[in-house]
């Protein structure tokens, strides 16, 4: 059977061909679509990776930022606090400098006063020393016309006086 | 809609290419009293079976395309011989197509020695085989087809030269080409090889292509296909013998134990009994790899030429019968075309996936 007994000049030329297909392809064919498909599946793995990896710092980035906000928030307010108790103290402060001030100022118009009440009591001893002088002078003027009387005053003003020390 | 237009279109070229099978067939019918043929028992007009099938898918000097109007269309191949006494002889296959006698060289005749193949005629009547390798229809499309694989295969490359592969995908052919590729390599040979699968994928690629594409080729039914090259046994014997290399040039010191040491019982090996059984194995593989190739692609073959064979073998049985049998057929014979197709694709497969296998039991590594 010529079917099942392999024909030497086809299995001659099925050498010559297939070498040379076979040294084509291996040499110029296939390795190098292989390796270009590998290299860019390589690639596609590699930019998921990468894609995945920016995702993820995407999401650091908002949570950071998130922070960051809380953060500013919170240092305003205590920024705010701060201001609010400083105001408050300036004005504790300057109203007690003011109370002080003021009392201090009380105190000097009160010794005013009081030297000036001495003194004006002083020149109004004077003048009723004085106006008593004179009443008692002229009083004394025409009492002591008469001699009796002279001694009689004499007298009087000397135990006055003398009760009076 | 689109998918419908595309199976409409489908369905017209397999019709068309069975109508030209068909053609083909009176042509033979004709052809067979022509050639004188001593043992011809079949009637002029009428098909002889063995002559029709065996005329396809086997070897011929020259390629017989169709016949228009009584004249067949031939391709004249060139017959290349070397005679003991003579030497070389190259002259034409149209010298000798007929059964005609040149340079002391014809085709032997039914019922004679070497039946079908180029002989030489001593001058004392007796009949020679001279060493020949002839370009023979099978050599010539194994011609066609491998240039047709390397332009595939090598535009394919050319377009990954040319372009930045991170940047584009491929489109069209070249996509199918780099699709078909990658399954190949990822799916049959890095499976079953594993880190050595780079070495042996040019090989196993080649051999998966070029499986494929004569597969295909052959079922096409005119001329630049139609020849049963993957169907005959010295291709598929060539391929096996390739495979049967590549296991046992580059088997390591593990492969090797198996061999002649295994993991059995000492009985069964001090009387070497599992060694005898695995060397008869290593013949044993490539040879199923080899039987497996050449009967599947044959039988196909035969089985659509018997589902033509139908239409004419029914011919004188009445047109009622002739006619009901040829819708049967040409249905039938759609069908086959289609299993066919299937079947190129699936021996291509199972020739690289075994052949990937049996290199990846060779290059085991069980310490890691």
């Amino acid at each position: 059977m010529s079917l099942v007994t392999p024909d030497f000049g086809l299995l001659f030329w099925m050498t010559v061909i297939f070498a040379i297909v076979f040294f084509l392809l291996a040499k110029f064919g296939f390795p190098m679509i292989t390796g270009m498909v590998n290299k860019r599946s390589d690639y596609i793995g590699k930019s998921l990776a990468d894609a995945r990896e920016a995702q993820r710092q995407l999401q650091d980035l908002a949570g950071q930022q998130e922070k960051l906000i809380d953060e500013t928030r919170r240092e305003q307010s205590r920024i705010l606090a701060e201001a609010a108790s400083a105001r408050d103290e300036i004005i504790a402060n300057a109203r007690e400098k003011a109370q002080s001030e003021a009392s201090e100022m009380m105190s000097a118009a009160r010794k005013n006063i009081e030297a000036e009440k001495e003194s004006a009591m002083r020149d109004v001893r004077r003048e009723v020393a004085d106006l008593s002088v004179a009443i008692a002078e002229k009083l004394v003027r025409r009492e002591l016309s008469e001699d009796n009387k002279q001694a009689e005053l004499i007298d009087t003003l000397i135990d006055e006086v003398k009760s009076n020390q | 809609m689109k998918t419908f237009k595309y199976i409409a279109t489908l369905v017209v070229l397999l019709c068309i290419s069975l109508a030209a099978r068909a053609q083909d067939i009176p042509a033979e019918a004709t052809d067979v009293p022509v050639e004188e043929q001593p043992a011809a028992s079949t009637q002029e007009g009428e098909l002889d079976m063995n002559e029709y099938i065996f005329g396809h898918i086997g070897d011929a000097y020259d390629w017989h395309i169709t016949t228009i109007k009584g004249k067949p269309v031939v391709i004249h191949l060139p017959v290349i011989v070397r005679s003991k006494t003579s030497g070389w002889h190259v002259f034409s296959s149209r010298h000798i197509e007929e059964g005609e006698t040149y340079e002391g060289f014809r085709i032997a005749r039914e019922g004679e020695k070497h039946e079908g193949k180029l002989v030489e005629v001593m001058p004392d009547g007796s009949l020679v085989k001279p060493l020949d390798i002839s370009i023979t229809k099978n050599v010539f499309a194994l011609f066609i087809n491998s240039l047709l694989l390397v332009w595939l295969v090598l535009g394919c490359s050319r377009w990954y030269r040319n372009h930045d592969v991170l940047r584009e995908a491929p489109k069209g052919i070249v996509g199918v080409m780099e699709m078909m590729v990658m399954m190949v390599y990822n799916d049959i040979i890095k499976d079953a090889i594993g880190k050595d699968a780079d070495r042996y994928a040019p090989y196993l690629l080649t051999a998966f292509f070029f499986i494929f594409i004569n597969n295909l080729m052959g079922i096409v039914p005119f001329f630049p296909g139609g020849a049963n090259i993957t169907g005959n046994i010295a291709i598929t014997l060539f391929l096996a013998v390739c495979t049967f290399l590549a296991v046992n040039l580059f088997g390591n010191k593990h492969y090797w134990k198996e061999i002649l040491w295994p993991d059995v019982p000492v009985f069964l090996k001090a009387f070497p009994l599992m060694p005898i059984i695995e060397i008869i194995g290593m013949f044993t593989k490539p040879f199923s790899l080899m039987v497996r190739l050449f009967a599947n692609i044959m039988a196909g073959h035969i089985m659509l030429l018997g589902v033509v064979a139908v239409v004419f073998l029914t011919a004188q049985m009445g047109a009622a019968l002739n006619g009901g049998l040829t819708i049967i057929a040409v249905l039938f014979g759609v069908f086959m075309d289609v299993l066919e197709l299937l079947v190129a694709f699936l021996q291509a497969y199972v020739f690289t996936m075994l052949s990937s296998v049996f290199i990846g039991l060779s290059r085991q590594h069980p310490e890691e």
